[in-house]
C-alpha cells in the first residue's frame, strides 16, 4: 500500500485464473512496482454446469501454473495476492480445489504466508430466511424465487462485495482466496483500503477483472492500473498490446446490460460521463466516473439438475432428404415417441432436440434465413431424460430412426445419415440449469461470507 | 443504402449474465456514429423484430463515449438451459450485419 494513500498500483494477470498469461508480462508488471496482484477466477458465461456439478472451469494443471507464478511474484514483492470466484463458479468445491493447489505449492516449496479463505456458498436456511422476509428479488428475465426452486437447487452462491476482501487484508492475509465474488471486488477492496474513493476503485476493478481485454489486440494477458482520487491509468504490460481511449471505452460494453450503469454490492458505478485520454501511445487515463451508494445487495446464483443428456452427431449429403427435411424430422419424432413408449418412456418423460447445423443450428427460431442452400447438413441428436439410462435408451432409438426413416423420392436405402464415430452415442451426463439469479438484501456485507485464516 | 457490415467497426453479441443477451455496434468516427443514429434505424423496434422480443423489453443505450449503440434483451432460453443453441451468446449478431442504413458506405 502506498504510504501517501494517494495512488495505488494493481496488476491483473489475466481474465480468468487458468487461462494463462505470458510470464514475461507478469514480470514486467512486477518490475513497475505494485501494491496488489490479483485475478478473477470465475464467470457464469460457460453455463450452469460448473456451479451445479461442483467441477472447476479450468483444469488443475492450468490453475496451478498461473497460481505458482503469481504466488512467487506476490511473495517476492511482499504484496497481497487476491483471487476472486475461485475455480469458476466460486462454490465450496471450486474454492477447495484452488485452496488445495495453494497449500500444495506452499508445502512443496517451503513457502510461508498467511492465507485467508472466504466462503460464498450459502446454507439454504439463510436464503430461506431472507426469502421469507421478502429480502430476495429476481433479476431481469427471472421469475421471483420460491421455496421449491430454492430446495431443488444443487448449490447456491452469493456474490460478495469488497468488504470481505478488505477484512481479510486487514487481518494480514498475504494470499486471499475467495468464493463467488463480484468480479471487480478484489481490486476495489485493495484500492478503497488504500484510502481511495469507491468510484475509481470500482472502475479499476471493472477493467482489471478481464486482464488485457481492454487493450488491443485483446488476449489472455496482464493489465496494470494506477489509481488516484480522480481517476485510473490503464496500461497492458506486454509490449505488443496497448490501451487506446476507444479500446478502454468500449470495454464498458463487455457482458454488461448497460455500458454506463454497473450495479455492485452497496452501490452503482456510473460511467456515463467518463473521459478517456491517451497519456502515451499505450496508456489511457479514465476520469469522471461516479459512485452512488445504494442499499446493500448481493447477487445469488444457483443451479438445479435438469436431467441427463445423451447425444449423437451425424450428417446427410442427400439432396432429396434435405428437400423434405421438415417432414422427415416430424416422422422421426413420431417414430421415436412410439418406440420409446414401448420401452415404458412416455413422450413427456424426455426431451428430444434435433439440431440442424447448416440451417438454424446457431440461431434456432430467430434465424432469419429460411432457404437452405447447403449441399450437406449436420445434425446433433440430443435427448434429455430423468436418468442417464433413459436418455441413452431414447437416444439410441432416435439415432437408428434418423438413420433409417423413409422419405419421398428416397433412392439410397442403406441409411440416410453419415455417422463419423463408433460408438455414435455419447452419454453426456448430468445437465443443469440456472435456477436462482436474484439479489438478496443484506444488513452486514460480511455475514454470509465467513473467513478462515491459515498460517502456512 | 449501406449495410451495418459495411459501416461498423464492431458488431457483436454476448451474454450479459445467463438470462440476457447484449448486442453492440461500434463505429469508427463520431460523425458516422451520429449519422447512423440520426437515421433512427437502430432502436428498440429493430432489435425486437430481429430477435422476436417485445420492444418494451429491449434496453437500448446510445453510448457516445464508445461511439457505440447497445441493445440488451432477455434470452428466450437462458444460457445452457435445455434447447439453448449458444451458451456464450456470441453468435447472435449476424442478422444485424445485414440491416440496411440509409447512408452511403
Amino acid at each position: 500500500m502506498n504510504s501517501q494513500g494517494t495512488t495505488h498500483r494493481m496488476l491483473s494477470s489475466s481474465g480468468i485464473l487458468g487461462y494463462g498469461f505470458p510470464s514475461s508480462s507478469l514480470e514486467a508488471g512486477l518490475e513497475r512496482g505494485i501494491d496488489m496482484l490479483g485475478v478473477d477466477g470465475g464467470s457464469t458465461d460457460p453455463g450452469p454446469f460448473y456451479l451445479g456439478s461442483g467441477k472447476t472451469l479450468n483444469s488443475r494443471l492450468a490453475m496451478r501454473r498461473d497460481i505458482a507464478l503469481m504466488l512467487h511474484g506476490a511473495l517476492a514483492c511482499r504484496v497481497p495476492l487476491v483471487i476472486g470466484s475461485c475455480g469458476g463458479a466460486g462454490g465450496a468445491p471450486h474454492l477447495a480445489a484452488v485452496v488445495d493447489i495453494v497449500r500444495e505449492i506452499a508445502v512443496a516449496e517451503g513457502r510461508h504466508f498467511r492465507l485467508a479463505v472466504i466462503q460464498s456458498e450459502q446454507p439454504k436456511a439463510r436464503v430461506r430466511t431472507a426469502l421469507a422476509a421478502g429480502r430476495i428479488k429476481p433479476l431481469r428475465g427471472v421469475a421471483p424465487l420460491d421455496e421449491d426452486t430454492l430446495e431443488r437447487a444443487e448449490r447456491v452462491v452469493a456474490m460478495m462485495g469488497a468488504e470481505p476482501f478488505a477484512a481479510a487484508l486487514d487481518a494480514g492475509a498475504q494470499v486471499v482466496l475467495a468464493g463467488r465474488a463480484s468480479d471487480p471486488a478484489p481490486w476495489a477492496a485493495s484500492a478503497i483500503r488504500a484510502g481511495l474513493p469507491p468510484a475509481p476503485a470500482w472502475y479499476a476493478g471493472k477493467m482489471l477483472e478481464c486482464g488485457a481485454t481492454p487493450a488491443v489486440p485483446k488476449g489472455h494477458d496482464c493489465l496494470y492500473a494506477r489509481i488516484d482520487a480522480d481517476g485510473v491509468v490503464l496500461e497492458p504490460t506486454a509490449p505488443e498490446r496497448r490501451c487506446t481511449p476507444s479500446s478502454v471505452a468500449n470495454h464498458s460494453l463487455h457482458e454488461n446490460p448497460s455500458p454506463c450503469i454497473h450495479l455492485e454490492p452497496g452501490g452503482v458505478l456510473d460511467t456515463t460521463d467518463c473521459r478517456f485520454e491517451a497519456v502515451s501511445d499505450r496508456a489511457v487515463r479514465v476520469s469522471g466516473m461516479r459512485w452512488r451508494p445504494s442499499p446493500y445487495t448481493v447477487k445469488l446464483e444457483g443451479a438445479e439438475l435438469a436431467g441427463y443428456r445423451a447425444l449423437s452427431i451425424c450428417g446427410t449429403r442427400d439432396p432429396l432428404l434435405i428437400a423434405g427435411l421438415d417432414d422427415f424430422l416430424a416422422r422421426v419424432r413420431e417414430a421415436v415417441a412410439t418406440k420409446a413408449l414401448a420401452l415404458g418412456v412416455k413422450e413427456d418423460g424426455y426431451r428430444l432436440f434435433i439440431r440442424v447445423y447448416g440451417r438454424d443450428g446457431v440461431m434456432g427460431p430467430t434465424e432469419p434465413v429460411q432457404e437452405i442452400r447447403s449441399h450437406e447438413l449436420g445434425f446433433v441428436i440430443e435427448v434429455v431424460a430423468p436418468s442417464q439410462e433413459q436418455a441413452d435408451a431414447v437416444l439410441a432409438l432416435a439415432r437408428v430412426t434418423m438413420l433409417h426413416t423413409d422419405f419421398p423420392g428416397r433412392l439410397c436405402r442403406e441409411g440416410n445419415m453419415a455417422f463419423p464415430y463408433s460408438p455414435s452415442d455419447i452419454a453426456a451426463g448430468p445437465v443443469y440449469r440456472f435456477s436462482v439469479f436474484h439479489v438478496m438484501e443484506l444488513d452486514d456485507p460480511l455475514a454470509p461470507f465467513p473467513i478462515h485464516y491459515e498460517d502456512l | 443504402m449501406a449495410r451495418i457490415r459495411d459501416l461498423a467497426r464492431v458488431c457483436k453479441s454476448k451474454n450479459a449474465g445467463p438470462f440476457e443477451l447484449t448486442i453492440d455496434v461500434v463505429f469508427d468516427t463520431p460523425e458516422l456514429y451520429r449519422a447512423v443514429g440520426a437515421t433512427g434505424v437502430l432502436g428498440p423496434a429493430l432489435f425486437a423484430r430481429l430477435y422476436g422480443v417485445d420492444a418494451r423489453d429491449v434496453i437500448f443505450t446510445p453510448y457516445p463515449a464508445g461511439l457505440a449503440y447497445k441493445a440488451t434483451l432477455v434470452r428466450a432460453v437462458p444460457s445452457g438451459d435445455l434447447g439453448d443453441t449458444d451458451v456464450y451468446g456470441c453468435q447472435q449478431h449476424a442478422p444485424l450485419l445485414e440491416v440496411e442504413i440509409p447512408l452511403e458506405a
